[in-house]
């Protein structure tokens, strides 16, 4: 079994606000693995990212209730007073964010960017640590790494840019590597190089990786865990072989019917009908039950617990796994059949 | 009114735009931005045309000299059958009605201090047509035709989800019954559950009131599902342009092959794909590479031939509708990587 980094129990993140409370993130769990990638998906308002702001103890505990623990290295991260977050913070926990040019300073080299990034954590001289910049630099791909270092933000691409946030991250070699969004602005193209390069430093640093994003296509290519929230809530969660190849929860088969898909012409793409729900109202019962095609008696009324299938598979929905065995493989048939 | 199948809606003719980069305290032009560098394409009535490719590309300028929004710097530009390169704003007006436009951020393009009714209704009060009465009746039965009710009418864009904000955008580029609507990115902010319900619309109306689009997306799924045709930019130029179909079952242009083979996507048969992926930026449209704009990324680079003279765009063999421009076009696919190295004289240095 390999190393667990991180250990997420019951994660719930409140806002309160003028129009009530923001139940942005309830009762979340998970276990992250050195070397595993996480794939976090949703749609806008799912918790996806709170969930992450929470960990990296990026939102104001004042102005926001917290609760659950976020085990790291035998300490709770959601508790830790600040000073001690900022040590882990960009040390051992790093984050890289969808828009790497508002994440660089415009009017600082890139380079020295990076050094002030090493130097905040480890007591180096200043050559050392830009040595250590340059070497990062060429790791993650940037030609002519020395002459590129003294470049400003402007002056690279968003490619670039966002390989300039990954050497950043890396500085300190840290066991987890938060990627939020990382190639949604990205070109297709670059966005592929990204993800391999993620792929590699990965491997290289022997990271997790949690990797956050709305794109079914990018999870299915690079995550070996999935968990697809709704309404803050995990609705399914398991080997990513399993939720693709085995997609439980109705809310993943809306996510997969709906996704239009290079390979074929779809007669019709299959929405989920409505849009997500208020995060000051969530629906009672199940969130997903007013845009469920399956909802019966109970779905309105109690929350499904997240049940365990085979394999470590989690599944938040009363349909009996029996009748599910059989709905999803014929719905994909017949979305696939008429294409043809 | 019966129309032939083929009857252009619009037509560009060796159309190029630059635009001036100005610098200094005399504005001086001291470069140009080669946004769209001879490109000649045909809407043709009843269809969706695609125009794919990277931000930079030029896809939009292109749509944008479609509706002579912008001047282009040489090239004609004709709206069904009727030269409109030169004409004046006043005598462009009467067309304009015929021509509307779809935009990507339902959160921008709507004015946040109008009612649905008056956002909607904005086209008649502009070009006119109808009387206030018979405008009030129209919008109301535009709600409907896009899938939101009557009683939305009086209510303001902030109470609306970004999918039904996208609705009226629509409701509002169909309300004079024009002849072309240019889609930019219609979906692009839209997240999937919704984006499918505003692909499925689109494809619904375009059935009913027999609409032709030119429609704008840097998301090659979301093409496959809307489009006729498809042209595939490159820095300003089209590298390639045929049928859907053909496009994504044997494209010719290696860009369009990498740009196919880079997009993530959950295997249909569950099997992890192998993934093409080309090394290098998108160039400046400031200084575009010389030869084959994408010789620099090519994996089927030759050189001395690429990066001399650029290719022109061609009809491939024994497919008159299928253009591309390339030395060395794919002969397969799915492509191989051998395939796709066939002749290479070397690989992109940074590739990862």
């Amino acid at each position: 079994m390999r190393e667990t980094v991180v250990e997420v129990q019951g994660l719930t993140v409140v806002f309160p606000t003028h129009e009530g409370n923001v139940q942005a993130v309830s009762d979340l769990s998970y276990v992250l693995h050195r070397g595993e990638t996480l794939g976090i998906v949703g749609e806008s308002g799912s918790g996806k990212s709170v969930s992450s702001m929470a960990l990296m103890g990026l939102l104001n505990r004042e102005r926001t209730r917290i609760g659950g623990e976020a085990i790291f290295s035998g300490r709770n991260l959601l508790t830790l007073p600040g000073n001690a977050m900022r040590d882990i913070r960009g040390k051992d926990i790093a984050m890289i964010f969808q828009d790497p040019f508002a994440c660089l300073h415009p009017m600082y080299r890139v380079g020295d960017q990076i050094v002030e990034a090493v130097t905040a954590h480890a007591n180096v001289s200043m050559a050392e640590a830009g040595r250590r910049a340059v070497e990062l630099l060429e790791a993650v791909g940037i030609p002519r790494a020395r002459e590129r270092a003294r470049d400003y933000p402007h002056q690279f691409s968003g490619g670039m840019r966002q390989r300039a946030m990954i050497a950043m991250a890396l500085v300190h070699n840290p066991s987890v590597l938060i990627a939020d969004e990382p190639t949604t602005a990205l070109d297709v193209t670059v966005q592929a190089q990204i993800l391999a390069l993620i792929e590699r430093v990965k491997r290289e640093f022997d990271m997790g990786v949690i990797l956050i994003t709305h794109d079914l296509g990018v999870i299915a290519e690079t995550a070996d865990t999935v968990l697809v929230m709704y309404a803050g809530r995990a609705m399914e969660h398991g080997p990513a072989d399993e939720i693709f190849g085995a997609p439980q929860h109705p809310y993943t088969w809306g996510l997969l019917s709906s996704m239009p898909t290079i390979d074929r012409r779809l007669e019709k793409l299959v929405p989920i009908e409505g849009s997500p729900p208020s995060l000051v109202n969530v629906p009672s019962g199940c969130p997903f039950h007013p845009r469920c095609a399956y909802q019966f008696a109970p779905c309105s009324i109690d929350l499904p617990e997240l049940r365990t299938l085979p394999d470590g598979h989690l599944d938040r929905c009363y349909l009996p796994a029996e009748e599910k065995r059989t709905i999803w493989p014929a719905r994909r048939a017949e979305q696939l059949k008429v294409a043809q | 009114m019966s129309v032939p199948a083929d009857e252009a809606v619009v037509t560009l003719d060796h159309v190029t735009k630059h635009f001036p980069v100005r610098q200094g305290v005399f504005a001086r032009t001291h470069a140009r931005v080669h946004a769209v560098e001879d490109v000649s394409l045909t809407v043709r009535r009843g269809e969706t045309l695609g125009i794919v490719g990277e931000s930079g590309c030029g896809k939009s300028t292109t749509a944008r000299l479609m509706l002579r929004l912008l001047d282009p710097t040489a090239g004609t530009i004709r709206f069904q059958g009727q030269d409109i390169t030169h004409l004046s704003h006043r005598r462009l007006r009467p067309l304009r009605r015929e021509m509307q436009m779809i935009f990507q951020d339902p959160y921008a393009s709507l004015n946040p201090r109008k009612t649905v009714e008056q956002i909607v209704g904005q086209p008649f009060a502009i070009h006119g047509g109808a009387s206030s009465r018979e405008a009030k009746l129209r919008v109301r039965e535009l709600l409907e035709v896009v899938g939101l009710s009557r009683e939305h009418a009086s209510r303001y864009p902030h109470e609306f989800s970004g999918g039904q904000r996208q609705r009226i955008g629509i409701a509002r580029a169909l309300a004079l019954n024009p002849q072309l609507i240019i889609c930019d990115e219609p979906v692009s902010a839209l997240d999937v559950s919704v984006q499918a319900q505003i692909l499925n619309l689109l494809r619904r109306l375009q059935e009913e009131f027999n609409l032709t689009y030119v429609f704008i997306s840097h998301d090659l799924s979301v093409m496959r599902q809307i489009c006729t045709r498809i042209a595939v930019m490159y820095v300003g130029r089209i590298v390639e342009l045929a049928e859907t179909e053909n496009i994504f079952d044997s494209p010719r242009h290696p860009y369009t092959a990498v740009l196919i083979s880079a997009v993530p996507r959950v295997a249909t048969n569950g099997h992890k794909r192998e993934r093409i992926v080309v090394g290098g930026d998108v160039p400046s449209a400031v200084s575009p590479p010389s030869g084959c704009v994408f010789h620099p990324r090519c994996p089927r680079f030759h050189a001395g031939h690429c990066d001399v003279t650029e290719p022109p765009l061609e009809p491939v063999p024994g497919d008159s509708r299928h253009v591309s421009a390339c030395y060395y076009p794919l002969e397969h696919w799915p492509m191989d990587d051998a395939e796709l190295r066939a002749g290479a004289t070397r690989t992109s240095p940074d590739a990862e």
